[in-house]
């Protein structure tokens, strides 16, 4: 078993989920805010799919995507929707009143307005929620080992099956390391984007 | 050139405006003005359409706005409001050339742009177009603010209470750079403000409105003689007369005023500035007695690393004494280039301050009691 390549595994997994749950969360949270009646809809479902036990929704996931990393992908990005979309939801709305006046006033449209001023002063707000989504789906992620997927869930699963303490902790010490290393660098990130935009928020 | 035409607007069943016709001309100079709530604000965002009218119809050059895409109207018209706006995530470049660069203009030329702005406002472009708004003072992040409103030329310019957050010196500069500005590239303006000294100072024409109407729409002249309505003889009252009421010049002064002593350096005044948010800093000498005022054009124009500021003050601003009549510093107000003057107590140390605006909410204050603001 290499330690290290699963480690890369893992990483690989948690890293293209993120991705296509920024794309999607943040996607989705620009809808709830434009469109008024759909705010309460969006946030509700991602807040549901939150509620259902990772072991259900992968069983659930598995029948649609068979076994692989893809299932574990899928549900990663389900996970992460919630704290993307909200946050990004919630920034959009909390861009101070006067400047979404001060933008419309100019003449932007509003695309215009999302692209040059509201997404740029809510991103504090969604990268926090980058930050809660990512760190979850480096621990999440190692549930992938039941619906066969790759990572570091394997030696975690193996050491339960054979009774190894060392073949557990070989899996579990790399996935908290990454998660606290990721929640550090990320938060000191976070901290200089909230510093430097906080004169444009309520 | 603007035309209102029975303008109504409702909230619920609340007339905010009503029934509001009035016209404004080309290069005319407009303020609304009124108590809190009287609809100026919703009058002016009618005119850009950030704002539709219920009923009546609006006219830009006998073109009903209603049949113009209002992202292009909006493109043809700045917009300066008393929050400043601008734009936290973007420089000072960035924020005056926005309308510029939503109408395409080739790079070279909104560069060009934003360096004349800045040049014309003493911001040399090398020093603050790299800048973001919070780097600037209140009163440099508002002219910035107006530079963006001009960028693109356009023809009519909706000012908010542009100034109502700044202190009364950068106050006074800033008014009488937008007057300058707007005599020299001839644009329409409407202004909105409910301080009535402003009103008088920037005005050609005066529109008083109350409860969604027009009280009275006239000269400052007209309305200072004529108002039409005990509400705005309540706002300003009738004629002015200092003589007769022994008013003297330590009455109507602002006594919080940022002194510095003559040996402070440079850099650390302009700095003293930025954080107080003025453009002059009153020298004393080490007695404490007046030695003259610094500019922060100065600072900027001749000011060098650790130079004492004691070196580049100049006597251009009016001394009065503290016991003088009132209308000598009025007078000495009127025909000095400054736009204040240094009152000075009997052993020469800085009493105050009198800035137009003092000056006029002073004697409003004397003649009909509490000027609101
Ligand atoms: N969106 C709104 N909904 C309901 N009432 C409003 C709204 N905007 C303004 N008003 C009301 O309209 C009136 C005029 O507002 P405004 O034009 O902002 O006044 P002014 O600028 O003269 O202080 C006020 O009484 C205000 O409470
Ligand atoms: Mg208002």
């Amino acid at each position: 078993m290499n330690m290290f390549s699963l480690t890369l595994e893992h990483m690989y997994i948690v890293f293209i989920a993120v991705a296509i749950a920024v794309v999607l969360g943040v996607f989705l949270g620009v809808i709830a805010y434009w469109i008024r009646y759909l705010d309460s809809i969006i946030l509700w479902i991602t807040e549901i799919i939150q509620t259902i036990p990772s072991l259900a929704l992968l069983a659930l996931l598995m029948i649609v995507f068979g076994l692989g990393n893809t299932t574990i992908i899928v549900g990663l990005v389900l996970y992460a929707l919630m704290p993307i979309a909200r946050n990004t939801y919630i920034g959009l709305q909390d861009v101070e009143p006067h400047l979404k006046d001060a933008a419309r006033g100019m003449g932007m449209t509003k695309l215009q307005r999302l692209v040059k001023v509201e997404l740029p002063l809510s991103f504090p707000l969604i990268f926090s929620g980058i930050k809660i989504a990512t760190v979850n789906s480096l621990s999440v992620a190692v549930m992938g080992v039941l619906i066969g997927a790759g990572g570091l869930g394997f030696p975690v699963y193996r050491g339960i099956q054979t009774n190894s303490l060392t073949l557990i902790l070989s899996g579990a010490i790399p996935v908290v390391l990454m998660a606290l290393i990721f929640d550090y660098i990320m938060s000191r990130i976070e901290r200089r984007l909230t510093l430097r935009a906080s004169d444009g928020r309520k | 050139m603007i035309k209102f035409e029975n303008v109504s607007k409702k909230y619920g069943s609340t007339p905010v405006l009503d029934e509001l016709s009035f016209e404004i001309q080309q290069g005319e100079f407009v303020v609304l003005i009124g108590p809190s709530g009287c609809g100026k604000t919703t009058t002016l965002k009618t005119i850009n359409r950030l704002i539709e009218p219920n009923a009546g119809k609006i006219y830009i050059d006998g073109k009903d706005i209603t049949d113009m895409n209002p992202v292009e109207l909006r493109r043809g018209i700045g917009y300066v409001i008393q929050q400043i706006g601008l734009f936290p995530n973007m420089t000072v470049e960035q924020n005056i050339a926005v309308v510029p660069k939503l109408l395409k203009y080739p790079k070279d030329k909104w560069q060009a742009i934003v360096h004349d702005l800045l040049e014309m406002v003493d911001m040399p472009y090398e020093e603050n177009a790299h800048k973001y708004p919070s780097e600037l003072s209140g009163g440099q992040q508002q002219r910035i603010g107006v530079l963006r409103a001009l960028a693109a030329s356009p023809p009519i310019i909706l000012m908010d209470e542009p100034f109502g957050a700044l202190d009364p010196i950068t106050r006074d500069t800033l008014q009488d750079e937008v007057r300058r500005l707007q005599k020299k590239l001839k644009k329409t303006i409407v202004f909105v403000t409910h301080d009535m000294d402003e009103a008088l100072k920037m005005a050609d024409t005066i529109v008083f409105m109350n409860e969604g109407k027009i009280l009275q729409m006239a000269s400052p002249e007209e309305m200072l003689h004529n108002p039409a309505h005990p509400i705005i003889s309540g706002f300003m009252g009738k004629q002015i007369d200092s003589r007769s009421n022994g008013l003297t010049a330590g009455d109507v002064m602002r006594t919080r005023v940022v002194k510095a002593a003559r040996n402070n350096q440079t850099l650390k005044s302009i700095e003293l500035m930025k954080s107080r948010d003025v453009d002059t800093l009153i020298v004393i000498n080490e007695d404490d007695t007046y030695a003259g005022i610094v500019t922060i054009g100065d600072l900027r124009a001749r000011g060098r690393g650790g130079m004492e500021i004691g070196e580049l003050i100049t006597d251009a601003a009016p001394v009065v004494n503290v016991a003088d009549d009132a209308q000598e510093a009025f007078d000495a107000l009127l025909t000095s280039s400054t736009s204040y003057v240094i009152v000075l107590n009997d052993d020469n140390t800085v009493a105050g301050l009198i800035t137009k605006t003092s000056m006029t909410r002073a004697m409003g204050e004397v003649l009909w009691g509490d000027v609101t603001s």
